[in-house]
């Protein structure tokens, strides 16, 4: 190598180096920028919510807000729980098992994410073609175990974090 | 040449609106077309059936429903019901407003001032909420711009109450109204003959209270309506004298180098 | 560009416009040489900039008085309405001046198709334009976020998920673009923030669009290269501002109409019910003006494709300068393009059409066949029809007009090959 080629390859990584010295600089200011747009610390703090089930009857359903979001709680009927189970899993389109979307020994208690997957509406209860929900802004067609059998919804409706704190009530999240 | 060009382009304006209109054309059977007095360019509210309007809702809504973004003032203001200065006073005095905290921290309650928001019937949604059956029973201070149908929708709802037909079952405290979006409304069919003593003597039927009381919401919902239509007369008269000057000015400008571009 | 050398009359004029050569500006402003055939189709561009300033003044005025806060907004809309001198006028200027605008600019890009206008050398004017649509179309839906309704709730919802259809990331993006878990009182804030801003880049690019534009000047309905200045050229003041005048006060007309007559009827009712996350309105409809991209993502039954679609509906316009091989500017003398150009227009309003119709059976259909044709359009038909079709002569100069025998067919073929 000859020193005038050295000087060059001096002078590029001086040259590498203040650039890439630079760029973390620069990254170091605009990752503030753009992670204070992330949910705030309050907005993480509401990460929980406990719900008393002990009033529901058989067959219905209430809705409560976590995060912002609704949450329906279904306490399901027997004959609900078994057309469930019934379904044949190669007709969904997302195929995944009704015991697999409730808390074992719990089956009546469904609770899931009250949100359509395909585009964040709320879907209608008892409505639409398998007995389950109605999402009216696109027509994504649940079943009662809130699975997605028609529409645009690529997903079966969400099913959040959740545990019995004792036989009446549930907390979420 | 020029009126041609003028059509085709008033035409596309209006193609571009089809797709606007088809929006207003729903499942439901279409509500009942009244000549109400504020339609039009130049409508106005009826002074008499505003005020009989209210006197509907103070009696009978306002014991469920809020106008929460109403004040008793506005009852006096030009356009509206207008009643007199004195008038508007001792409608809000009749009212208990909460107020508060007073110099030893306590909410107080006192008699209502002009500038005072319509009283809630209810503390908050929920209460309201509850105290309904479960059916939030909806704040009317926009109601008539919030429905799709305007104050024929309201009117019809209000006389469109029905026995059910057959096979048509109700759950308690729910009940048929024929207008109404799936036909099944929370609200009680308040409205009887009679219900409500008109202090001019006007015969308070069903209808007549109905349409009173859509007036006053129709004014509640768009008080600057009189207004709106009053300034834009004069705006398009202005704009329309404008043009023909513009029209003639571009003419003499143009007739220089093409007289007919 | 040929414009004369501008020396200022006066001595300050002349010592100001040494320093900074506004005066230059101006002047060339004045004097910038327009086809002197331009029609009504051209007089957009002034409207458009009056519907822009229009928005910014009434934007302002609004934000003096309204609340960005989720328990707020929706009363400080009705506090605008009833309390605030004149609010309803402005209120209502502000919210019907963004279907004027988006009118108006409809207008103005399907007078672009038709006469050609982001055909070279032109076609960095088109690109910045589509720029300003996409800004415009991000500001309109903030803006009708911000009466926080339960169409804006709603609106701001359906818009946001679709980022949430990108695989991997979309998630963590949506939650990103709320601050929350769901759209909230965070995503209000910054969406009336983003709101403020958008119209001033709007501006920006403005400058830029016209810029551009008076670099090569103006297109014309004949679609061919003229002289600047000459015979066939007119001085931008005063003849083109008093034509943009008067087509700017029938637009006024129009637009006064809705905003004095029925200022609601382009709204929808359920944005005067107050934002309620737990209850979705039975019809989730955007705004007219977005319908038909509306149309074109639920035509789509897979989430993902759906939205990929959307954007390519948007940005497949970018890349039309070069799928149209014609040589032949202006549709006057395309015969073939000609009839391409309105079933175009007819697909687009039947598109906005059926988005605004639920979303089942024969509007499914149609919104599938309507968004095939609109991407085969531009795909298949442009790049196609250019090179088979035989297009009628064009004639040399805008004076001297060739469809009265002024030249004979050889000789326009000849420029038609030139051109």
């Amino acid at each position: 190598m000859s020193k005038e080629e050295k000087k060059v390859n001096r002078r590029d990584f001086l040259f590498t180096a203040t650039y890439t010295v630079g760029a973390v600089g620069v990254g170091a200011v605009i990752w503030p920028m753009i992670d204070q747009m992330n949910p705030d610390k309050a907005q993480k703090a509401l990460a929980t919510t406990e719900v008393d089930i002990s009033n529901i009857e058989p067959g219905k359903s209430i809705t409560v807000l976590w995060r912002g979001k609704p949450v329906f709680l279904k306490r399901r009927t027997q004959d609900e729980i078994a057309e469930a189970r019934a379904v044949n899993l190669d007709d969904l389109p997302d195929p995944q098992k009704d015991e697999d979307r409730v808390k074992e020994g719990k089956d009546e208690w469904l609770v899931m994410l009250g949100v359509c997957t395909h585009l964040g509406c709320v879907p209608l209860k008892d409505k639409g073609d398998f007995n389950g929900w109605f999402c009216p802004c696109h027509g994504s067609h649940y079943d009662v175990s809130g699975r997605i059998r028609k529409g645009p919804a690529p997903t079966n409706m969400e099913i959040p974090k959740f545990e019995f704190v004792d036989s009446n009530t549930i907390k979420i999240g | 040449m020029i009126k041609s060009k003028i059509i085709r382009l008033f035409s596309l304006v209006l193609l571009s609106f089809l797709p606007v209109k088809s929006l207003y054309s729903a499942e439901m059977i279409d509500p009942i077309k009244v000549d109400w007095s504020f339609k039009g360019l130049t409508g106005t509210f009826d002074r008499a059936s505003l005020q009989r309007g209210f006197q509907v809702y103070k009696e009978v809504c306002s014991s469920c429903h809020s106008m929460q973004y109403l004040s008793y003032r506005n009852l006096g203001e030009p356009g509206g019901p207008e009643f007199s200065k004195e008038e508007v006073k001792a409608i809000a005095s009749s009212f208990e407003i909460q107020d508060g905290p007073d110099d030893q921290g306590e909410m107080f309650t006192r008699p209502g001032k002009p500038s005072d928001k319509f009283k809630n019937p209810y503390p908050n949604v929920q209460a309201a909420t509850a105290a309904n059956g479960g059916a939030y029973p909806p704040d009317m201070s926009v109601l008539v711009k919030a429905r799709k149908g305007g104050a024929n929708y309201i009117y019809s709802v209000l006389v469109g109450y029905e026995d059910p037909p057959a096979g048509v079952t109700l759950d308690e405290g729910v009940y048929y109204n024929k207008y109404m979006i799936g036909n099944k409304i929370k609200m009680p069919n308040n409205l009887i003959d009679g219900l409500v003593e008109y202090s001019d003597g006007t015969e308070s039927t069903v209808n007549q209270m109905a349409k009173d009381v859509t007036t006053f919401l129709a004014w509640a919902a768009e008080p600057e309506l009189e207004t709106r239509h009053k300034t834009g007369i004069k705006v398009m008269i202005y704009l329309i004298l404008l043009t023909i000057l513009v029209y003639l000015s571009m003419k003499k400008i143009w007739s220089r180098i093409d007289p007919k571009i | 560009m040929s414009d004369h050398e501008y020396t200022p009359k006066s001595k300050a004029g002349k010592w100001f416009n040494d320093r900074l050569p506004l005066l230059t500006l101006g002047a060339h402003l004045t004097d910038y040489p327009t086809p002197k055939n331009l029609n009504y189709w051209w007089t957009f561009g002034g409207i458009l900039t009056f519907c822009l300033m229009t928005q910014i003044v009434t934007g302002i005025i609004l934000a003096m008085h309204y609340v960005a806060h989720a328990d707020l907004a929706f009363a400080s809309i009705e506090h605008i309405m009833r309390d605030v001198n004149y609010g309803w006028l402005i209120r209502y200027i502000h919210s019907n001046g963004a279907s004027m605008f988006f009118l108006a600019v409809y207008i103005h890009i399907f007078r672009s198709l038709f006469y050609g206008s982001y055909k070279s050398p032109r076609e960095v004017i088109w690109i910045i334009g589509l720029l300003i649509y996409l800004l415009m179309m991000a500001a309109a839906f903030m803006g009708y976020v911000l009466p926080w309704g339960q169409m804006s709730f709603w609106g701001a919802t359906v818009i946001t998920n679709l980022f949430s259809a990108i695989p991997l990331v979309g998630d963590s993006i949506t939650t990103w673009l709320w601050g929350a878990y769901s759209v909230d009182n965070p995503t209000l804030n910054r969406f009336f923030s983003l709101h403020y801003l958008i119209p001033f880049l709007i501006l920006g690019l403005v400058v830029l669009h016209i810029w551009a534009l008076h670099v090569p000047g103006n297109n014309n309905p004949v679609g061919i290269d003229i002289k600047k200045p000459s015979k066939d050229t007119v001085p931008f003041h005063p003849y083109i501002t008093i034509k943009d005048a008067f087509a700017l006060l029938m637009f006024m007309i129009i637009f006064a109409g809705f905003v004095f007559f029925v200022p609601n009827v382009l709204g929808h009712s359920d944005n005067y019910i107050p934002a309620n996350p737990m209850v979705t309105p039975a019809h989730i409809v955007p705004e007219w003006y977005l319908l038909p991209f509306y149309a074109i993502l639920r035509s789509v039954p897979d989430k993902l494709g759906g939205v990929i679609l959307m954007f390519s509906a948007i940005f497949i316009l970018f890349v039309l300068p070069w799928l149209d091989t014609s040589k032949v500017r202006s549709a006057v003398f395309r015969p073939l393009y000609r009839q391409f150009f309105w079933i175009l227009v007819i697909d687009v309003l039947m598109l906005g059409y059926v988005g605004a119709m639920p979303a089942e059976g024969i509007y499914l259909v149609l919104a599938r066949v309507g968004t095939v044709y609109y991407f085969l359009h531009f795909i298949v038909v442009m790049p196609v029809v250019g090179y088979l079709e035989k297009t009628d002569p064009v004639p040399m100069s805008i004076s001297e007009p060739v469809l009265s025998g002024g030249v004979k067919p050889s000789l326009a073929r000849k420029i038609n090959d030139k051109v």
